[in-house]
Order: C-alpha cells, then structure tokens, then sequence
C-alpha cells in the first residue's frame, strides 16, 4: 500500500512523537507514505472562526497538491486537520458559488475527489494487522480509547466510525493484544485550544475525562489527536490539583501502542517525550516477552 | 442590554425591525428558525458550564434579532466547536457553523468580545498562519503573552515541554508564499 501524507502542523513539533510513531508502525507493516510537498497548515479552528471562505481554502490547496501530484488517497493523523480536509470537500460539494470561489482563491479545480482517510482507517478493515506481526504481549496494559470531537463528528462529514460510540480504535488495538475497556467518554470534548486561553475550562474536562478512566479500571488512555493527547498529558497535573484526585495515567497515541506491540522500541516511537512519565507504566514490559 | 441568564432580558420583541436573523443566516447558510427548542444543543454541550446562555438560548436570541445579546455573549467565544451540538440537532441547524458565524460577525462589527483572550487567539493563530504558512506554535505563544500580559503563565509547563523537545523553536516558512497568496485572494473576495 502506497499513500499520500499530510502530518500538519502539530506533527511536526509538539505531537512529532504521534507523526514518528505513525511512520514506524506503517513501515513494520510494508505501507508506504509519502509526505505532500510543500503543504500548509490547514487553517484549524483559527481559519473556520475568522473566515468561512478561508477556512475551506487552506485544505483545498493542500488536497489539490496531492491531487496534481497524481495520488488519489491522503492519511491525515491530526483529527482537526483531518475534520478541516473533510468539511472543505463536504461543502465545495454542496455549494456550487462556493466551489467557484475557492478554485479562484487557490487557483486550481483539483483536490474534491481525493479521499482523505485516517491512520484508523488505514489499519482497519484491508489494512489490519496480521497477528503474525505482533512481536510484544502487552496485555497488561488496560486501555480506555478516546476518539474525541472531530474525528467522528458531524457523521455525514467525516462519515467515519459511529459518532456517539465508535470502535475502530478499540478493534486495532484488540487485535495487537491490548485490552480495551467500555467507557462512556470516547467522544466527550477536552477543551481543545480552550487551553491556551480558557485553561480552567480544559483543567476541569481532562479532569471528568481522566476521573472516568480510572473508574473503569484504566491504566492507559490511547488517543488520535494532537491536541486530545496535549490537554490529557500536560494538563494533567493541575487537573490532579484542583480535583484534589491522584491519576498518573499515561495518555498515548495509539500508533504508539501499536508501535510498542510491533515490536518497535521506546525511543523508536517518542515515548519519551511525554509530561506523564510513561517509564514506570512499561517496567513490565521490559522484563516480559 | 447586557446578558447574565435568559430571563433577565426584557425582550423587545419585533423581528421585522431586526436584520440580524437575516445576516446571521446569510453568514452561517443556517436558517435558525427550525429551531424548536428541545435543547438537545444546550444539554450535550461540554462548555456550557462556563458560559453565560447555553447554545439553545444564542439561537433563540438570533430568531429574536437580539444581535446585542448574540454578539456580546461569552457564549460565541467559549464554543469549541466540538459538533455535538451540529450532530445532535434534530432540525439540521449546523449550531457550531451559527457560532462561528457570530464571531465572524462580531469581529467585522467591531464588537468589544466577551472573551477577549480567545479573540486574541484566533487573530494570532490566523496571522501566525499566514506569516510561516504551518502553524509556529512557539512564535503564537509569544505573541498570545504580548497581548494578555500574562507572561508567567504555564511558565514551568513550558519548561518541562521544552526539555522534552517538544517546542520547536524556529519556524518552517514552508509554503509561506501560498499563504500569503490565498489570504490576499480571500480579503479580496470578502470585501466585495
């Protein structure tokens, strides 16, 4: 399998552990990626607050790059680029003045067809993984898996997994022997950028979010978003605080469980670059299989 | 007329004096008259919380014309545009698109917001993004403690990111000149 590769913009700096992670796991399994040139950042929440048309622009040039350059399938990891890349086509698609608009604005027509899918996808279905593959028992670790907003939110958008409780995680990391756990808040907000701004309004949803996975006997939160696995991590400690709760659970990317099943090493998949120490949580692991 | 809770405001009510339920809905491609009020928006939002009207009472307000109370409520900012309410609604209202539009309106007005570090947020992420073409998350973080003066804050969280070389400290410039290509087309075709 060969596809196109849109990391966007946390990938490449705070959430690079999720983007090296990603590319271990794709290369243990024989799939190809190959990074779009010179793509820009999707516009985010920013974009979609300030301008309508700007916000539908910024993903039209980026699918209409890969488009040109002949591929007809991108992966998208972050949840909020993948969510920007599936409204711009949604509405192109139901918009005809719209849909004019933004070619003029990028100056190309391309990009509308291109399907834009996420690493969840890409290991499901086709591309799930062989149990051949998976070199490490990690059936020590509990997980509870945390999809967040916008990966499955609006269903006709994203037209991805259930929106009020989806699996698609749960199967991938079911089927490289983690446990995962049943839990009502796979789809609950953490904030999101409210934390560099509103940050008691994060403080206080991390908070109900991790309080919940501790109640269903989590040792493990497994996340697909850059900024879930952000607020989950570094506003751990003061949600610990002003709930007066000890947690100390160590927030993952799921490419990085996969990673560690796969037999890729710490290091190898950006374990260590996390606020809550993930060190003491593996100690097993090492002494295991 | 300043909002804290629905039924402080007395409600001059006279829609057809108001042009706000049309420009909202030009801006948002909403038609917020579907709504029925069952709240389904207010109950699943995850915000609601901390602001001053649930999202059922903003669309309430927008079908009264009270553009004051939409345009100066802590509401439209605090949004995180999660989609629950979008998702949720049983008259297709794309809530999430109505709040994003009453910022867009807001802004264009002039309105002094509610919340202005999340207003402060969006012009320094959109600017950010335009000046670097990918998003410089160290230079908007600067640029957020410039703005609100609060320099100390997240001071020791920064630190320990820092040490874990998760703050890149330069910037890409890739695609910069893309950026700054389709900004200008936009502003052209917005001031239309």
């Amino acid at each position: 399998m060969s596809y196109a590769y849109y990391p966007g913009c946390s990938l490449h700096s705070t959430a690079e552990e999720y983007d090296r992670s990603f590319r271990k796991v794709c290369s243990g399994l024989g799939i190809d990626l190959e990074e779009v040139t010179n793509w820009i950042c999707c516009g985010s929440s920013p974009a979609h607050a300030t301008s309508h048309l700007l916000s539908i622009a910024l993903p039209m040039h980026n699918l209409a790059i890969v488009e040109k350059s002949g591929r007809d399938e991108v992966v998208v990891p972050c949840a909020s680029c993948f969510s920007r890349f599936k409204f711009a086509q949604y509405e192109v698609g139901k918009d005809e003045e719209l849909s004019r608009k933004v070619s003029e604005v990028v100056g190309s027509e391309a990009g509308k067809k291109v399907n834009v899918i996420h690493p969840l996808e890409t290991l499901s279905g086709s591309g799930a993984i062989a149990s051949s593959k998976v070199l490490k028992d990690l059936s020590f670790i509990k997980a509870v898996c945390y999809y967040g907003c916008l990966l499955t939110r609006p269903p006709e958008v994203t037209r991805f997994d259930s929106c009020e409780y989806p699996m698609s995680m749960d199967n991938i990391l079911r089927s490289v022997g983690i446990e995962t756990l049943e839990w009502s808040y796979k789809t609950e907000c953490c904030g999101a950028s409210l934390a560099l701004t509103e940050t008691s309004i994060v403080v206080k949803l991390v908070g109900d979010l991790l309080s919940e996975a501790k109640k269903v006997g989590a040792n493990a939160v497994a996340v697909a978003c850059p900024l879930c696995h952000a607020n989950l991590d570094t506003r751990q400690a003061e949600a610990e605080a002003s709930r007066g709760e000890r947690f100390d659970i160590p927030i993952f990317y799921f490419t990085q469980l996969v990673g560690l099943a796969l037999g890729f090493s710490e290091e190898e998949l950006g374990l260590d670059r996390h606020i809550v120490n993930v060190e003491p949580h593996l100690s097993s692991l090492r002494g295991g299989v | 007329m300043r909002a804290t809770n629905m039924s402080q405001i007395y409600i001059d009510y006279n829609p057809a004096l108001s042009s706000f339920p049309l420009t909202l809905s030009r801006e948002s491609g909403q038609d917020v008259n579907a709504c029925f009020q069952c709240k389904k928006c207010a109950v699943g939002c995850p915000v609601a919380f901390a602001m001053d009207l649930t999202p059922t009472q903003i669309i309430h307000a927008a079908r009264l014309g009270l553009e004051n109370v939409v345009l100066n409520s802590r509401t439209i900012w605090l949004c995180a545009s999660c989609q629950t309410c979008t998702t949720r609604c049983p008259q297709d209202v794309d809530i999430a698109r109505v709040m994003d539009a009453a910022r867009i309106i807001a802004m264009r007005r002039g309105v002094k917001p509610s919340v202005k570090s999340v207003r402060n947020f969006f012009n320094a992420a959109v600017m950010n993004i335009r000046r670097f073409g990918r998003m410089y998350e160290l230079g908007l973080i600067m640029a957020l403690k410039l703005k609100s003066g609060e320099f100390t804050k997240d001071m020791e969280l920064g630190k320990q990111m820092f040490r874990k070389g998760k703050i890149k400290i330069l910037p890409s410039f890739k695609g910069m000149r893309d950026t700054r290509r389709i900004y200008r087309a936009v502003r052209k075709k917005e001031s239309r």
